[in-house]
């Protein structure tokens, strides 16, 4: 279901032009677990950026389900980001004003959703991450692991396909961390495809696909 | 996303940061409400003198000798044309239908006095219709008796100053005033006026017209007041005033002649250009409240530029975010609008208890139009703001935290 070739990405910096991604061609199939690691500063974000449609590639071409995102308009972009990927971020990405339950709302008040299946998703959402008494609670009121359980219910709450990680477990403990990992391997065998960086050589050595990356090329 | 979900984001955005609401609040209903206690005094100030100007007397027509071949210029005051107005042409607009009521009208100063006491003041040579023509009432006795004006007697009705400065605690009635150096019997004391528009008739001494032009040694009168039977036949009668004029005076029709209508509408065009221009004058500190409006706004786009990243990686589209970052400034401004309202009311109030003599009052379209211009000025300095978080690099934006 996504298939990139010949994906180049040049980041310029003043004078200098850094070549993050340097013609990458991979396919990835719809349920499949695949973790990306590499060196820091190989080009493993910029390659998750352009597959989650927040980046462009310079050149080179990309098809998702068969549709040439290359092509298509930011607002077209915004909209298939909506329903078909899902991000859990290593800084959790959480609007701190808003509860938990609120914050794993915000996509479907995007998608423009009617009230009360919003509620009943959240509720779901909510349990199948064990945070039901945690609804009414801020960011700030969480600790580092069940903030990452929020931005995976919020992640997952308008069903996408594609469940996109950078770093997830980074910033957390390895007990949390676990946790964290078993709940996104509980995901990808109801069928969700999983892509997941990490610089954790035993939870990378979990998936069953390893795409290794160096100086922005595949190795 | 339904209209209802961005009011909710926008508001609860706005809860999170008190202090910015606070601040855009507070210089937007400042704005607010200067204009409308700035908008307020200039309205009342206008329906003041235009009211004034009515109660001189609704279909009023004034006749002045000579003519004024601008529009803009003044009247001549005095007779410097080769033909005066006279006492016979001023019975001769009597042969007009349209006129209801005419009141000669000659002016001089001299010094009355009484047993004694003497001061200098303005006569008014005038016949019976005067009282009718500016509205005029009495406290006592009556005024110019109503008969064949070339049988004028040597009577007199003062004003009330002239009353209490001349006769102090003594009635007036039946005394003899001297003017000049002729004796005139007090029979009748015009009610208090306070200051009419130019005239003051409270320092006035009124008497037969051809007493005043013996005692003037003129034969030309100072103008003609002319009464029309309504507001309609105004056109009608300046035509025969111009006729009948262009007949007694050699095919010439040298008059100026002022309508009532036309002196409100002057006054009420100059009054509204005032307060127009006072208004506009309040509105720079509205401009200034959009400028603080767009100056907090996009401290709180910088500020939130992991959020907005965060929003367009869930699928916000542009179109969305500048709905959220406007309906923010819209809502702030509404809010600085409805508070000016209040404080402004506030003012007013306090003004009219203050000064209850003068007819103060908040003209409606100033409240729909300070609520409108507070919005539109929220909206435009929000939509550098807004066209911002639009605009962000979501990649970008989520590096930050
Ligand atoms: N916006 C940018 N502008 C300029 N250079 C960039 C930009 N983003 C990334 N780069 C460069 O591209 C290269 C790849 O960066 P990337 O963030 O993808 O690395 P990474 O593998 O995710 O590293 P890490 O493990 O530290 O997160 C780096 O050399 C980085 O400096
Ligand atoms: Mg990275």
């Amino acid at each position: 279901m996504i298939e990139l070739t010949h994906i180049h990405r040049y980041f310029q910096v003043g004078e200098q032009t850094v070549h993050a991604l340097d013609n990458i061609s991979l396919q990835i199939k719809k349920g499949e677990y695949v973790s990306v690691m590499g060196p820091s500063g190989s080009g493993k974000s910029t390659l998750l950026n352009v597959i989650a449609l927040l980046d462009k590639p310079s050149s080179g071409r990309y098809l998702l389900n068969n549709r040439d995102v290359t092509q298509c308009s930011d607002d077209e972009l915004a909209k298939i980001r909506r329903e078909n990927l899902g991000f859990v971020f290593q800084f959790f990405h959480l609007i701190p004003r808003l509860t938990a339950a609120e914050n794993i709302e915000m996509p479907m008040i995007l998608a423009g959703l009617p009230v009360n299946e919003r509620k009943r998703r959240v509720t779901q959402a909510l349990a199948s991450v064990s945070l039901q008494d945690r609804a009414n609670h801020r960011p700030n009121q969480l600790s580092g692991g069940q903030l990452q359980r929020v931005a995976i219910a919020r992640a997952m709450i308008m069903q996408p396909e594609v469940l996109l990680a950078d770093e997830p477990t980074g910033n957390l403990d390895s007990k949390s961390g676990a946790e964290i990992i078993e709940l996104l391997e509980n995901l990808n065998q109801q069928g969700v495809t999983l892509i997941i960086i990490t610089h954790d050589q035993s939870l990378g050595d979990r998936a069953p696909r390893k795409i290794r990356i160096v100086d922005g090329q595949l190795k | 996303m339904f209209f209802k979900d961005i009011l909710a984001q926008a508001i609860n955005a706005i809860k999170s940061q008190r202090l910015r609401a606070i601040l855009i609040i507070l210089a937007m209903s400042i704005g607010v409400a200067s204009v409308n206690v700035l908008t307020a005094l200039g309205e009342s100030a206008r329906r003041y003198i235009v009211h004034e100007f009515e109660a001189l007397g609704t279909h009023l027509v004034i006749v002045l000798p000579g003519r004024t071949e601008t529009t803009g210029g003044s009247p001549p005051l005095f007779g410097e044309t080769p033909r005066d107005l006279t006492l016979e042409d001023a019975q001769a607009f009597l042969h007009s239908r349209h006129i209801a009521a005419i009141a000669p009208l000659t002016i001089g100063s001299a010094p009355v006095s009484f047993q004694g006491l003497e001061r200098e003041t303005n006569i008014f040579g005038s016949t019976y219709a005067l009282r009718r023509v500016r509205h005029l009432t009495m406290a006592q006795g009556n005024f110019l008796p109503e008969e064949e004006t070339t049988k004028a007697r040597s009577v007199c009705v003062i004003g009330q100053t002239i009353r209490t400065q001349l006769f102090a605690n003594k009635s007036a009635l039946g005394q003899w005033l001297r003017i000049n150096d002729r004796r005139f019997r007090v029979i009748g004391v015009l009610a208090a006026e306070g200051q009419s528009i130019g005239v003051d008739f409270d320092e006035m001494v009124i008497i037969p017209v051809e007493q005043a032009q013996a005692l003037f040694d003129t034969r030309s009168l100072f103008r003609i007041l002319v009464e029309t039977l309504s507001k309609e036949s105004m056109t009608k009668a300046v035509e025969d005033i111009k006729n009948i004029i262009k007949a007694r005076h050699e095919g010439e029709d040298d008059i100026t002649i002022i309508t009532q209508d036309s002196v409100v509408n002057t006054f009420d065009k100059i009054l509204t250009a005032l307060t127009l221009a006072v208004a506009s004058i309040a509105s720079i500190s509205l401009a200034v409240a959009g400028v603080l409006v767009m100056n907090v706004m996009l401290v709180s786009v910088t500020q939130r530029t992991a959020e907005i990243g965060l929003l367009k990686a869930l699928g916000a589209t542009k179109g969305q975010l500048h709905g959220l970052f406007l309906t923010e400034a819209a809502l702030l401004s509404i809010a600085g609008a409805l508070t000016g309202l209040l404080i402004g009311q506030i003012i007013i109030t306090v003004l009219q208890v203050t000064y209850p003599s003068f007819p103060l009052q908040l003209p409606w379209w100033t409240l729909l139009s300070s609520l409108a211009v507070s919005l539109v000025t929220g909206l435009v300095f929000g939509l550098l703001p807004a066209s911002k978080a639009a605009r962000l690099n979501p990649v970008w934006a989520l590096t930050k935290r």
